[in-house]
C-alpha cells in the first residue's frame, strides 16, 4: 500500500425520486466524501437500508450520481458542477487572462464515457447466482469481458486467458464449459470473482460478496481476496454487514448511518475507540463466540428502527435513537472533523 | 425445578429422517439424538444443508412429502409425537410447541391485520375464551415483546411493521397459547446485528419469566455463546459434537467444531491473523460417502474413518463427540489404567 489517492469522492449524493411524492423521495446517499489510498481495503458497515450498497454503485456509475464529484486516479468520472475545459474565442483561439495564463469554463457535460473506467473499476455481488447470466457458460461469462475491452489478440489467447482465471479462483480449467447453476454457492462467488478480474482491474467494490455463503466457505473466500489483492495489488471497497469480516479484512473501516458517514478510521483503532455513540452501539451488538466474555459483557440496546430515508430527521440524523441527544442534534448536522490521527468523526458531543 | 430433575421436556432418540426424491433416497437426518430439560436453551449449529431445520420440522409434524421420519422416536413429556393423530397433533403445536421462522413477512398473513393474526392463533386453541379477552391476551403479549402504541398497532397490517417488529409479533403469536417448548429456526439471521441484540435480549428475557425451553437454530456461533446452555453441533445430518456451551467453545472435540471456531474472524480479536478455512465444500447428500461424512474434509482423518460411522466418545458431563481420534484416544487410556 502505497499513499496515492486511487479513489477520491466529494460530497456524492444520490436521491431516488419516488413516483406521486413530492420532494427529492428517498435520499439514500446524502454528502459523503472519502479517499480511497492505492492497494488498501476501505470496508462500509451499517444497518441495512442506511446506503452503504447505493454508495459502492454510486462510485461505479451503476448507479448516475445526483451530485458530487468522483475522481479516480486523476481523472474526474464524475462532477455535476461540469468538466473544466478551454475557453475558446469565435476563431477557436484560446482566451488568456491578463497575466497570459489560459482560461478555462465549465461544460454543460457532467460526466466522462466510462467504458475505459469500467476495465479499471469492477463490482462483485453478494448473491453469485443472480449475477451470472443462466444461459452462458462460464467461459463465455468470463470470455465476454474480454472479448468487450478487446484484451485477447487471438482465439487461442482468450482461452488461454479463460483458463487461467479459473484456476486463479481455484476451480478446474474444465469448469469453463459449465453453467452456473451447476456449481455450489461458494464456486459460483468464485466464478463472480474471475469475472471481475479477467478485465485486470486496479479497484473491486465488494458488495457482500460472502453474506450468502456457508460459513465453512466464508473464510475461504476471504483468504481468497486477500491472496488477490497481495499479488495483483488491487483496492478494495468492502463493504458488508458482517462487522467481525469487514475488520478482518480492511485497512480502514467507514461507518454509515443513513446515507452519510458517521466515522471513519483505522480499523482496529475504531473498534477499540469508536468514538460516534451509534458506532458504540453497533460494535456492542455483534454477537462475541465466547460464552465468558458474552456473560460479562454490558450491551448498549438501541430502541426504534433506522428512519425512513424518504423523510430523514433534521440536524444530526442519529439522533431519534441517540442516547444522548441534545437539542443542538436536533437543529444542526454535525461536521464530519478529524479527531485522533486518521480518525474522522461526525457527532456535536465530540466537539 | 426439583421435581423435574428426572423428567425430560423433549428427547429425541436416534431420529432419522429422509427424503425419497426421483433422484434416490436423500439422508437428510441420519440418526440423532439429544434431550432437553425444563427451561433449557440448547443451540444446534450447523450450515445449510446439514438437517438442522429438517430435524425442528420433524418434531413439530411439517415435514411434507417426499420427506419421511422413517426411524427413532420423538417425546415430548414422555409422550410418542410421533403416534399421535391429526387432531392430537393441531393440540400438540401451538399449545406445547411453537415454532419461529426466519422470515418473519412470509409467516405473516398479509390480508389480516395482527390483531387479527393474534387473535385467531389464540381462539383456534382455545374456543372458549371471548373476543374481549383474547384482544387483551394479544396485546399483552405484544406488550410482552416490546412493542408500543398497541391500540394502533393491533389494526395494522404486517407490511406496515419493519423486519425486527415483525419478528417480534412472530414470538408474541408463537407465545400466545404459553408453549412450553419453542422452537426458534434462524430467527435473527435476516435481521441487522443492532435488532438482532434487540430481539435477543427479549428471548433471553421471555425465557428467564416463563421458564420455556428453547431450541435455537442457527449458524452463527456468537449468538449461540450469548443465549444457549447447550449445543449440537450438526454435519450431514449427524450430531457431531455435543456439550454444554462451555466445553464446545473452550474444549472443542471434533475437527469440524475445531475447523468452524477456527475459520470466523473474531470480534474480539487484539490483532489480524490469517484465517484458517476449512477445505472443501459440504457433502453432497444424495451420494454421501461410507464412515465419517467429514472425512473427506477433515486433516486429522485416519483409515477408519472412511469406513465406519464413529461412535460417540463420552468426554464428561454430556460432552460428547462423534471422532474416531477421540473413541481412540479413549481406548488407548483405559488400556493404559487397565496395564498400570
Amino acid at each position: 500500500m502505497d499513499d496515492k489517492v486511487l479513489l477520491q469522492v466529494t460530497n456524492l449524493q444520490k436521491y431516488f425520486p419516488v413516483k406521486g411524492v413530492k420532494g427529492p423521495g428517498v435520499q439514500a446517499v446524502e454528502g459523503v466524501s472519502l479517499e480511497i489510498k492505492k492497494g488498501e481495503t476501505l470496508g462500509l458497515v451499517g444497518e441495512s437500508g442506511c446506503g452503504k450498497t447505493t454508495l459502492g454503485r454510486t462510485i461505479l456509475r451503476l448507479h448516475e450520481p445526483t451530485c458530487g464529484r468522483i475522481v479516480y486516479d486523476g481523472n474526474t468520472i464524475y462532477d455535476s458542477g461540469g468538466f473544466d475545459i478551454p475557453l475558446k474565442d469565435k476563431d477557436g483561439k484560446q482566451v488568456l487572462d491578463k497575466n497570459g495564463k489560459p482560461l478555462t469554463t465549465k461544460s454543460k457535460k457532467t460526466s466522462q464515457d466510462m467504458l475505459p473506467f469500467r476495465r479499471k473499476m469492477q463490482i462483485i455481488f453478494q448473491d453469485p447466482l443472480a449475477s451470472l447470466d443462466p444461459r452462458m457458460t462460464v467461459g463465455e461469462i468470463i470470455g465476454e469481458a474480454i472479448d468487450i475491452h478487446k484484451l485477447a489478440s487471438s482465439k487461442e489467447e482468450r482461452s488461454e486467458m479463460i483458463k487461467s482465471f479459473l484456476s486463479d479462483v481455484g476451480l478446474n480449467t474444465e469448469h469453463a464449459n459449465r453453467f452456473p447453476h451447476e456449481f455450489s454457492g461458494g464456486q459460483q462467488q468464485r466464478v463472480g470473482i474471475a469475472r471481475a478480474l479477467a478485465v485486470k482491474p486496479e479497484f473491486i467494490v465488494c458488495d457482500e460478496p460472502i453474506s450468502a455463503l456457508d460459513v465453512s466457505i466464508q473464510s475461504q473466500i476471504v483468504n481468497m481476496l486477500e491472496d488477490m489483492q497481495n499479488e495483483l495489488g488491487l483496492t478494495y471497497l468492502f463493504i458488508a454487514h458482517d462487522l467481525s469480516v469487514v475488520r478482518h479484512i480492511s485497512n480502514r473501516i467507514g461507518v454509515m448511518y443513513l446515507g452519510s458517514l458517521i466515522e471513519l478510521g483505522e480499523s482496529y483503532e475504531l473498534y477499540k475507540h469508536p468514538l460516534h455513540p451509534y458506532t458504540k452501539t453497533l460494535l456492542s451488538a455483534i454477537p462475541v463466540p465466547d460464552p465468558e466474555k458474552s456473560r460479562a459483557r454490558k450491551r448498549i440496546v438501541l430502541e426504534g428502527d433506522i428512519s425512513s430515508p424518504m423523510n430523514p430527521p433534521k440536524g444530526c440524523r442519529f439522533h431519534t435513537r441517540c442516547p444522548y441527544a441534545t437539542q443542538k442534534c436536533k437543529e444542526e448536522i454535525p461536521q464530519f472533523k478529524e479527531y485522533g490521527k486518521d480518525h474522522w468523526a461526525a457527532c456535536h458531543l465530540l466537539g | 425445578m426439583s421435581n423435574t430433575e428426572d423428567k425430560k421436556l423433549l428427547e429425541i432418540k436416534d431420529l432419522k429422517v429422509s427424503f425419497f426424491t426421483p433422484a434416490g433416497e436423500v439422508k437428510a437426518v441420519g440418526g440423532i439424538s439429544y434431550d432437553l430439560g425444563y427451561g433449557e436453551v440448547m443451540g444446534i449449529v450447523g450450515e445449510s444443508g446439514s438437517g438442522k431445520s429438517v430435524e425442528a420440522y420433524s418434531i413439530m409434524g411439517l415435514l411434507q412429502s417426499p420427506g419421511k421420519v422413517i426411524g427413532g422416536s420423538i417425546s415430548f413429556e414422555g409422550e410418542d409425537v410421533l403416534s399421535y393423530d391429526k387432531n392430537q397433533m393441531i393440540d400438540f403445536r401451538g399449545n406445547k410447541v411453537a415454532m419461529i421462522f426466519q422470515n418473519p413477512m412470509t409467516c405473516l398473513n398479509p390480508v389480516y391485520t395482527i390483531g387479527n393474526q393474534l387473535i385467531e392463533a389464540l381462539r383456534a386453541h382455545n374456543k372458549e375464551i371471548s373476543a374481549h379477552d383474547a384482544s387483551k391476551r394479544a396485546m399483552e403479549m405484544l406488550e410482552l415483546v416490546g412493542i408500543n402504541n398497541l391500540e394502533k398497532r393491533m389494526k395494522q397490517y404486517p407490511h406496515e411493521f419493519s423486519g425486527g417488529m415483525r419478528q417480534r409479533v412472530m414470538i408474541a403469536m408463537g407465545l400466545i397459547c404459553s408453549p412450553k417448548l419453542l422452537i426458534a429456526d434462524e430467527p435473527t439471521t435476516a435481521l441487522d446485528v443492532t435488532i438482532q441484540a434487540q430481539i435477543l435480549e427479549i428471548m433471553k428475557d421471555i425465557q428467564k419469566k416463563t421458564g420455556m425451553g428453547i431450541i435455537f437454530i442457527t449458524h452463527n456461533f456468537g449468538v449461540v455463546a450469548e443465549i444457549c446452555d447447550k449445543v449440537s453441533v450438526m454435519y450431514a445430518g449427524r450430531i457431531v459434537e455435543q456439550g454444554k456451551v462451555d466445553d464446545i467453545y473452550y474444549k472443542p472435540a471434533h475437527p469440524y467444531t475445531i475447523g468452524l471456531l477456527r475459520s470466523m474472524p473474531r470480534v474480539d480479536a487484539e490483532e489480524y491473523e490469517r484465517l484458517i478455512p476449512i477445505d472443501g465444500t459440504p457433502v453432497d447428500m444424495c451420494c454421501p460417502p461410507e464412515g465419517c461424512l467429514f472425512a473427506p474434509r477433515c486433516e486429522k482423518c485416519m483409515q477408519i474413518c472412511f469406513k465406519k460411522v464413529p461412535p460417540y466418545a463420552e468426554l464428561g458431563d454430556g460432552h460428547r463427540s462423534a471422532c474416531w481420534l477421540r473413541v481412540q484416544e479413549q481406548m488407548s487410556g483405559k488400556e493404559e489404567q487397565d496395564n498400570g
